[in-house]
């Protein structure tokens, strides 16, 4: 009988091994301790690769065509481009110094590089791969947002306490709005009407209204247990349909999750050790988290609610993107 | 915006070991930087700053050089001197109206009977130091210290702090010696010869898990590793040092703030410079987020409980109501690598964990008529 069983178990698992789809999500994460980019199969969920880059690998995206992942390799001072079919670094772009965030035009031919160290953010003609132009921020630019029709650039700096909105054809400040201490990750909206900036040591959210330049609410956590001064805001993330933002707490060791009508919170997940950024399954239906202490990438299931497991990457993971 | 800078001229001091070099500069460049830093910010508020520069000669007078800053309109002044040369220059006529911060003075009198309405202490005091390393020695549990103390009134001081220290966080001190023998002199004593017989002999006695040193002048404590009688370890103002800043700290984004300063000061940030540089970034952060330059704008927010300064050590820096103490971290660092950072995990303050290091509210004896 048991036999039995096992063959009909058999039986019945071939036709679903094969009629899983081929066409899953590949997660890239930046390792920054490791100077690797652990590549991680979506369906599996295994590592299927590691990538060497540059040194202190953080900021991470994209290009557009899906083809290639830039790089920020703060400690080499350039950011690497990196072919994702061959898994080899085809070439370099010249960010400026110290590069850690960057953000890339939404028609794919400019990045625009936060230069940690010089008070400046450096614009990128990405197919001349030639510096075009660099403005003058705050002081220690870190993050950096852009408007869904690429007009205007947020870039937030770390001890001037500011987000700088930037006029893009101009390469010019046009606003200034102060945020809670320690600004680093800035998140336009997809209607391009808020920014979301979060403050890793006023451990807060500023949602800033993107044309009256104002801040319209500021968003605080709390979590039983953990005290207030491990609750540091950083990597934020929202679904297309504008509804559910998610914040990572770092050493909180927690993601929030915030009504955008309400900006209450709604609930807070358990993940890995300082987790930093975060980046949703292109169905929207799965959250990855970077956790740098821990090592690992935490997986949430967004329709359960759930955080359902967690992967070992390799040394500090920091950035992280998912290419459908 | 003006910034006062007051100091005296002092002999350089020259460290024992070749490693660091003599400053003369120390606080001075930690407040040039954070005025760099906050004029970068205020580009963007039309706030601009400067530093009025007030140093004395050796023996210069204090009163001098409180009126010279007075009248040239300084209400801020960071005050890089010991603490009767402090007390001297809060107790002016002029600084009545003027808010100093002291960024230097490590003594605990400041903050409880010696404490002053118009000073904030971005310095540590010598508890919170104390404090910091008795709570890393009790998470080592290594709870039996030997005391060896300098001739300095400092390192007495010091020495006083360490015993409240030992007795707040469990530790207990199994001897106390005094360094009797010469001090050190890195050109013409390599310490390989006298110092290496003399190290043994004032370190004897009965067994211990750590020898505490209090040599705040650095006149003899960097010999003691390696030499002592037992093989233990040296903390205290040497070794394992409890301290606001050192170059070891690149965490929490310190390596921009440790780039920043050796591009501007050609050498290493000390813990000196960092607390200046608190002080004038502190102005900076109360003019930016009062959006105001006036001194009675400025002070109602540093003194109120929504100031925070980021300060490159994982939280947010603010001032203590009770004696004006500026609460943060404190770094142990060993002499090339971070070792913790206190307070440490466990110790628990129903506000938060930073009061348990120094001199927490109901046990300040300062009072302030504000």
């Amino acid at each position: 009988m048991r036999f039995l069983l096992s063959c009909t178990l058999l039986l019945l698992a071939g036709p679903v091994l094969v009629a899983e789809p081929v066409l899953a999500e590949t997660i890239f994460v930046s390792n920054e301790k490791d100077n690797q980019i652990a590549v991680v199969d979506g369906d599996s969920l295994q590592i299927k690769n590691k990538i060497k880059v540059g040194r202190r690998p953080r900021g991470i995206t994209l290009s557009a065509d899906g083809t290639q992942l830039y790089v920020c390799v703060g400690d080499d001072n350039r950011i690497d481009v990196v072919d994702i079919a061959s898994g080899k670094i085809v070439h370099t772009l010249p960010s400026g110094p110290d590069p850690e965030l960057f953000v890339l035009s939404p028609d794919g031919k400019k990045l625009y590089v936060a230069n940690e160290n010089d008070n400046m953010v450096t614009v990128i003609d990405v197919a001349d791969r030639k510096a075009i132009g660099n403005i003058q921020v705050g002081v220690e630019p870190e993050g950096m947002g852009i408007s869904p029709d690429g007009k205007i650039l947020v870039n937030t700096s770390e001890t001037t306490n500011m987000a700088h909105f930037i006029d893009t054809e101009k390469h010019s400040v046009v606003g200034n709005v102060l945020v809670d201490s320690r600004p680093r990750v800035a998140r336009f909206t997809d209607d391009g009407k808020q920014v979301w900036v979060s403050s890793e040591i006023g451990g807060t959210v500023s949602v800033i209204d993107a044309a009256a330049l104002k801040v319209i609410k500021k968003i605080r956590f709390e979590v039983t247990g953990v005290r207030r001064e491990a609750i540091q805001a950083v990597g934020i993330q929202m679904t297309k349909d504008g509804k559910r933002a998610f914040v990572a707490l770092g050493p909180a060791n927690r993601i929030a999750e915030i009504d955008t009508d309400s900006f209450e919170v709604k609930r807070y997940f358990l993940v890995g050790q300082r987790v930093w950024n975060l980046a949703f399954s292109p169905d929207e239906k799965r959250l990855y988290t970077t956790n740098g202490i821990s090592n690992d990438l935490s997986v949430i299931d967004l329709e359960r609610n759930k955080v359902i497991k967690s992967i070992p990457v390799g040394g500090a993971p920091w950035g992280i993107v998912v290419k459908p | 915006m003006l910034i006062g800078y007051l100091a005296r001229q002092e002999d350089p001091r020259t460290p024992l070991s070749f490693l660091e070099p003599v400053a003369t500069d120390e606080g001075l460049q930690g407040a040039r930087l954070a005025l760099a830093d906050n004029n970068t910010t205020g580009v963007f508020l039309k706030q601009s700053y400067r530093l009025v520069e007030q140093v004395l000669p050796q023996d210069g007078d204090i009163a001098a050089g409180v009126k010279a800053l007075a009248d040239e309109g300084v209400r801020f002044v960071v005050a890089d001197l010991p603490a009767d040369a402090l007390l001297a220059a809060a107790d002016q006529p002029e600084a009545k109206s003027m808010l100093l911060f002291n960024a230097r003075a490590t003594d605990d009198a400041l903050r409880n009977e010696q404490c002053r309405a118009n000073i904030l202490h971005t310095a540590p005091s010598r508890r919170m130091l104390a404090d910091a390393l008795a709570q890393y020695l009790a998470w080592k549990k290594w709870p039996r210290w030997s005391l060896l103390t300098g001739r300095d009134p400092g390192d007495t001081l010091y020495a006083e702090a360490v015993r409240r220290a030992a007795k707040r966080f469990g530790g207990k001190i199994v001897a106390e010696k005094s360094w009797t023998f010469d001090t050190g002199n890195r050109r013409t004593d390599t310490g390989v010869t006298t110092i290496q017989s003399d190290i043994p002999l004032a370190t004897q006695g009965p067994d211990y898990d750590v020898l505490v040193v209090a040599d705040e002048a650095g006149d003899f404590g960097d010999y003691l590793d390696g030499r002592t009688w037992y093989p233990r370890p040296v903390a205290g103002t040497q070794g394992l040092t409890a301290t606001a800043w050192s170059r070891v700290n690149e965490q929490w984004g310190g390596t921009q703030l440790q780039s920043r300063f050796e591009k501007l000061a050609g050498r290493w940030m000390t813990q000196r410079d960092y607390a200046a540089w608190l002080a004038v970034r502190s102005v900076g952060e109360a003019a930016a987020r009062t959006n105001a330059t006036g001194f009675g704008d400025l002070t109602g927010y540093l003194h109120g409980p929504d100031f925070e300064l980021a300060g490159f050590k994982g939280e947010a820096l603010s001032f203590r109501a009770w004696d004006g103490q500026m609460r943060q971290p404190i770094l142990i660092a060993g002499p090339r690598m971070l070792v913790s950072v206190s307070p440490q995990e466990g110790f628990l303050h129903p506000v938060t964990p930073l009061d348990t290091l120094g001199d927490d509210a109901p046990e300040s004896k300062c009072r302030l008529n504000r």
